[in-house]
C-alpha cells in the first residue's frame, strides 16, 4: 500500500498557509458583508444622524458665541471678547475668526469621531464577539482543527473588518464633509496615515484579545459590549476633543485616563491634531503631541497583539482540556 | 503494519457543569447522575489500518463523537494515548491537522452570505490549498455530489441535504489522508444519503492510503460501507471485527421478530429461560409493538407466544431471521438503539 502523501512543514509553506488563511477568513467580511446593499443606508447614512445631533449643538454654540462677539452695546461698542468687552475692531475680528475656526474644528471633530465610531463598533460587535458566534454556528471547531496558526484566523477577521469598515467609514466621512461643509487641513499626510494605521492595528489588536475573553465569558460578554459602547464614546472623546475632560475638575481626568486604554482615544486625538492643526481650540485640548501619541499607539498595538496571541493559546488549551468551548454541544 | 489511527486505553471524562457543588447536590437529591462527571470514553483501544473504512457503531451518547474530537485534535484525553498518522494528538497536533478533515451530520457551519462554492473555498484556504487547485477540486466535487446547479446559491438558501453535500465537499477538498465522518447522513433523504455513501466508499477503495472513520447509528449504513466495525456503548468498545464476523458471533443464537398489538408490559420476557436478550419498539401509527428476541434456541418461542396471547394481544407476524448488526448490538448490550 502506498503511504499517504508527505506534507510540507517548512517555513515557506507555513507562511503561505497562514497568508492564505488570512485571505480566506477576511473574504466573507469583505465580499460577503457588502452583498447586502442595505449597509449603505444602515452603516453609512444612519450614522450621519448621530453626528448631526452633535453638529447642530456645536453650531448653536458657535452661533451664540458669534452673536455675542458681534453684538454691541453702550458698555461694549465692539462686542464681547470672552468675558470682557472687545478693545477695538481688530480684537473683535480676531475673536470672530477664532469662534468660526473653533466651531468648524468642533464639527470636524464630531465628523472624525463619528467615522471612528464605525471602527469601534466593528471591533466590539464583529471582532470581540465573533469567536462566540463562530462557536454557535459550528465554525470554531473547524477553525481549531485546521493547520493554520490561530493568529491567522484572528488576523483574517481583523483585516476583513478593517477593509469592510474603512469603506463604511470613508462613506460616512465623505457624506459628513459634504453635508456639514467641514474643512480639514492636513499638514503631514504621512504621519496622519501612520497614526491611522497604528490606531487601527491597536484597536483590532484589542478586539482580537477580547475575542478570546468573550468566548470564555459566553453570553455575559454581551453586557460588556453594551457597557463599552456609549460610555466609551464619551470617555474616549468620540464627539469632542478628549483633552477637554482633563479640564473638568474631579472626575474628568479619571474618566479620560480610563478612556485612554482604548486606542481610539489617542488615535482620535492625534488624527484631530493632524487634520485640524495643533492650534485648533487654542492648542489647549490635546493630550500629547501627535508623534508621542503615535508611539503610544504602536506600543498598544504590539501589547494587544501579544496578549491576543496568548489569550487565544490559553483558550485553545482550555477548550481541549474541558471540551466545552469549541462546540456548542459540549 | 502501519495504523492510520491507534488509541491505547483512551479515557475521556467530562467534568460536571459550572456551579458543580450545587448541581451535584441537586443531582444526588434527584438521582440524576448526568450532572456529575461523565465518562465518555472508558479505556478505548482500537487500531484502524491505512486504507480502511472503519465504522464506529453505537447509540447516542455512546462516545463516538468524543472519540472523533480527540482524534481531530479538538479534545485532550483524560488518560491514555491516541495517535493519528503516527503522531500523538496531545503532543504533536500540527502534522495531524494537515492530514485530516472532519464532517459532522447536521452541521451548520459556513456563512450564509457566501455561495456554496465560496464557502468551501474559504475552508480550503485554512489548509493552504492553492486557490486554483481548490477551485478545480470544488467544481469536480460539486458535479459528483450533484450540487453543480447550486454552486452559486447563497448557503442560507440551501436545503438540509444540499448543505450536507456542501459540508462533504468541504471535507474532501483538502484531500485529507484520514477523514472523520460523524454521522454524515443524519437527517438526509434516501437519495442524498446514497450519494454520500457511494462517494465515501469509492473514495477509500479507489485511492491508496485514504482512511475513513465513520460513526453512525444506522446499522445498514455501517454494514454496507465498513471494512470493520467497532460497537461502542457507554464509552466502552464491546466488539470490533468485520460485519460478517460480528454477525457470525451470534449465529449460534436464533433471532425472532414479532409484530404484536401494542404491549405495555414486556418485563416478563426478560426473565424467561432461553431468552438471551430482547428489544421492543412501538409503532404508534399502526398501534403495534415490534419485538426482537435473541434466543439460545427455538425452545422459548411457544412460551413467548403464550405470554403475549395471555395479555389479550394478537400476534400479527412472526419471523425467524438472519442476524443483523442490530441483533449483534442487542445481544451484547441487552437493548436496541432506541
Amino acid at each position: 500500500m502506498k503511504p499517504a502523501a508527505v506534507r510540507r512543514t517548512d517555513l515557506r509553506y507555513r507562511i503561505g498557509l497562514n497568508l492564505r488563511a488570512v485571505v480566506g477568513r477576511s473574504y466573507p467580511r469583505i465580499v460577503g458583508a457588502n452583498r447586502e446593499p442595505s449597509w449603505i443606508f444602515f452603516e453609512a447614512l444612519l450614522p450621519l444622524l448621530g453626528i448631526a445631533a452633535y453638529v447642530f449643538i456645536y453650531q448653536a454654540f458657535g452661533t451664540r458665541a458669534i452673536a455675542a462677539i458681534l453684538g454691541s452695546s453702550s458698555t461694549a461698542p465692539w462686542g464681547m471678547c470672552g468675558q470682557a468687552p472687545c478693545a477695538d475692531a481688530a480684537q473683535q475680528a480676531a475673536y470672530l475668526a477664532m469662534a468660526k475656526a473653533n466651531t468648524n474644528a468642533l464639527i470636524a471633530s464630531v465628523v472624525l469621531g463619528g467615522t471612528m465610531v464605525a471602527f469601534w463598533l466593528n471591533v466590539l460587535w464583529s471582532m470581540a464577539s465573533q469567536l462566540y458566534w463562530e462557536k454557535e454556528i459550528g465554525n470554531l471547531q473547524l477553525y481549531m482543527m485546521a493547520p493554520m496558526n490561530r493568529m491567522a484566523l484572528l488576523g483574517g477577521m481583523a483585516v476583513g473588518g478593517m477593509v469592510m469598515t474603512s469603506m463604511r467609514a470613508v462613506s460616512t466621512l465623505i457624506a459628513g464633509i459634504f453635508v456639514f461643509g467641514v474643512l480639514f487641513q492636513v499638514a503631514d499626510p504621512l504621519l496622519l496615515l501612520a497614526v491611522f494605521f497604528a490606531a487601527l492595528v491597536a484597536l483590532y489588536g484589542l478586539g482580537m484579545m477580547f475575542a478570546s475573553l468573550y468566548l470564555l465569558w459566553g453570553r455575559e460578554a454581551w453586557n460588556l459590549s453594551a457597557l463599552m459602547e456609549e460610555p466609551i464614546f464619551f470617555s474616549s472623546g468620540f464627539y469632542f476633543p478628549v483633552g477637554g475632560l482633563f479640564r473638568v475638575p474631579g472626575w474628568g481626568p479619571i474618566v479620560a485616563i480610563v478612556g485612554s486604554f482604548v486606542p481610539a482615544t489617542f488615535g482620535l486625538d492625534a488624527l484631530r491634531q493632524l487634520t485640524l492643526s495643533t492650534t485648533a481650540f487654542g492648542g489647549k485640548l490635546w493630550i500629547f503631541d501627535a508623534k508621542t501619541e503615535l508611539y503610544i499607539l504602536v506600543f498598544m498595538a504590539v501589547l494587544f497583539l501579544v496578549l491576543a496571541r496568548y489569550s487565544l493559546a490559553y483558550l485553545e488549551t482550555l477548550a481541549k482540556r474541558e471540551g466545552k468551548l469549541t462546540s456548542r454541544h459540549q | 503494519m502501519s495504523y492510520a489511527v491507534e488509541t491505547r486505553d483512551l479515557t475521556r471524562i467530562f467534568a460536571g457543569k459550572k456551579k458543580r457543588r450545587i448541581r451535584r447536590k441537586r443531582a444526588a437529591s434527584e438521582g440524576d447522575e448526568h450532572l456529575g462527571p461523565v465518562t465518555a470514553l472508558d479505556e478505548v483501544s482500537i487500531q484502524i489500518r491505512d486504507g480502511e473504512l472503519f465504522g464506529m457503531l453505537g447509540p447516542n451518547g455512546a462516545g463516538k463523537t468524543t472519540l472523533i474530537k480527540i482524534l481531530a485534535t479538538l479534545l485532550l484525553p483524560t488518560s491514555g494515548q491516541a495517535f493519528v498518522a503516527g503522531h500523538d494528538v496531545a503532543k504533536d497536533p500540527f502534522p495531524i491537522r494537515q492530514r485530516i478533515n472532519m464532517v459532522s451530520g447536521g452541521e451548520t457551519s459556513g456563512y450564509g452570505l457566501l455561495t456554496a462554492r465560496e464557502n468551501v473555498w474559504m475552508f480550503s484556504q485554512f489548509y493552504g490549498v492553492p486557490s486554483k487547485v481548490s477551485k478545480g477540486r470544488i467544481d469536480e466535487l460539486m458535479h459528483t455530489f450533484g450540487l453543480w446547479d447550486k454552486r452559486d446559491a447563497k448557503v442560507r438558501m440551501l436545503s438540509t441535504g444540499q448543505r450536507q453535500k456542501m459540508n462533504m465537499i468541504r471535507g474532501f477538498v483538502t484531500d485529507p489522508d484520514i477523514l472523520f465522518l460523524d454521522e454524515p447522513t443524519l437527517g438526509l433523504d434516501v437519495n442524498a444519503a446514497r450519494v454520500i455513501r457511494e462517494y465515501v466508499t469509492n473514495w477509500v477503495r479507489s485511492q491508496e492510503g485514504k482512511t475513513v472513520l465513520l460513526t453512525t447509528h444506522y446499522m445498514a449504513e455501517a454494514d454496507q460501507m465498513c471494512d470493520r466495525i467497532a460497537i461502542i456503548d457507554n464509552g466502552k468498545i464491546l466488539a470490533c471485527d468485520t460485519p460478517d464476523n460480528l454477525k457470525r458471533m451470534i449465529r449460534t443464537e436464533t433471532t425472532f421478530r414479532l409484530e404484536v398489538d401494542t404491549m405495555r408490559d414486556t418485563a416478563t420476557f426478560s426473565t424467561m429461560q432461553g431468552v438471551k436478550n430482547f428489544s421492543h419498539t412501538d409503532d404508534i401509527s399502526k398501534n403495534r409493538t415490534n419485538l426482537t428476541f435473541i434466543l439460545e434456541d427455538e425452545g422459548p418461542v411457544a412460551e413467548i407466544l403464550s405470554a403475549i396471547t395471555s395479555q389479550g394481544k394478537k400476534v400479527h407476524s412472526l419471523q425467524k431471521s438472519e442476524p443483523t448488526l442490530e441483533d449483534v448490538f442487542i445481544s451484547m448490550v441487552g437493548r436496541g438503539f432506541e
